[in-house]
């Protein structure tokens, strides 16, 4: 195989794309909790994909130059549909964990500040209040 | 009126989901044409416009249920299409910035509270989004009455509302509001 341009810029694509998935990886060993992990596990890993798609629209490009068969191009518009997909979907499933973590009561390790646990708190504090006053109005009434 | 505007832009939004997954999957009538093996052919258009028309008048009110039609205008989409580049680019310095943390292990993290100042549910979803597609930032909850967002960030600094936020917030205020 000779290695004319579009070769080299295909692999440069995935080699792009693979050391950001395998950054990705050694970030969820490395990181502490859960809360970092999922940077590591999705943002770093997301990259890493987007380049995956880059590199399958690249390729499917030049076969179309080559052979200019119609269904190179079906196979590029249908690859970017998905990297649209993976860019709307993505950041909602890391925002879903999260949250689902946090209301868990998992608490972020080696924080500097928290300011979702003292809004919580806060909210919890008058919500509490709100319940005493009820109660205590309630009792009036009986 | 109402009902007018939701029929058409789901028919529209049909229409090119359609086309857009049906692009180059046949031959069309007129061989001779240069890219006549790209384009869709007659019959296809014919099946593409009747599937969309159905789809439209059966289920426009649950796939349109907006009240404000200000996303009708094709500049705010073309904003919305230019809006991925600063994305992107973002995207790459703080992919970088994540690499050197995951190698060198050096972060400070924390949940911070921003306080972007946009009104409508779209902006707020593309700023979550794009918040959380950049690395080292995470969306973590939402305040649904007073649009603050409280963000997971991998290096806690000065200033998060617009340090986090700023640029992406003066790109969605010029489409989404």
């Amino acid at each position: 195989m000779t290695f004319t341009w579009p070769i080299i810029l295909i692999i440069i694509l995935l080699i792009i794309s693979v050391v950001f998935n395998i950054l990705g990886t050694i970030g969820l060993h490395r990181f502490p909790d859960v809360y970092t992990r999922l940077h590591a596990a999705t943002k770093c890993t997301t990259f890493g994909t987007i380049f995956v798609t880059f590199t399958v629209i690249a390729y499917s490009v030049r076969l179309y130059i080559l052979t200019e068969e119609a269904k190179f191009i079906n196979m590029a518009i249908h690859t970017l549909i998905a990297l649209i997909a993976l860019l709307a979907t993505n950041p909602t499933g890391a925002h879903a964990l999260a949250r689902a973590a946090h209301k868990m009561g998992v608490k972020p390790k080696k924080a500097v500040r928290d300011d979702l646990k003292d809004a919580d708190q806060h909210k919890k504090k008058t919500v509490k209040k709100m319940v005493i006053k009820k109660d205590k109005a309630q009792g009036e009434v009986n | 009126m109402k009902r007018g505007k939701a029929f058409v832009s789901t028919f529209l939004f049909a229409l090119f989901s359609y086309l857009l997954l049906t692009i180059a999957a046949g031959q069309s009538m007129a061989q001779e044409a240069p890219w006549s093996h790209i384009i869709w052919s007659f019959e296809e258009l014919i099946i593409g416009i009747s599937v969309s028309l159905i789809v439209a008048a059966l289920a426009d009110h649950i796939l349109c249920r907006t009240e404000n039609f200000r996303m009708l205008n094709p500049v705010r989409w073309l904003i919305m299409l230019i809006y991925t580049i600063p994305l992107f680019i973002e995207m790459v310095k703080a992919n970088f910035d994540v690499a050197y943390r995951v190698i060198t292990g050096k972060i400070e993290p924390g949940i911070v509270k921003i306080d972007p100042d946009l009104e409508t549910d779209l902006g707020i979803t593309i700023l979550a989004n794009s918040i959380t597609l950049t690395p080292g930032t995470l969306t973590v909850d939402v305040d649904d009455e007073r649009s603050e967002m409280y963000i997971h960030w991998i290096k806690v600094g000065e200033d998060p509302t617009e340090n986090i936020a700023g640029r992406f917030v003066r790109w969605i205020r010029r489409f989404a509001e």
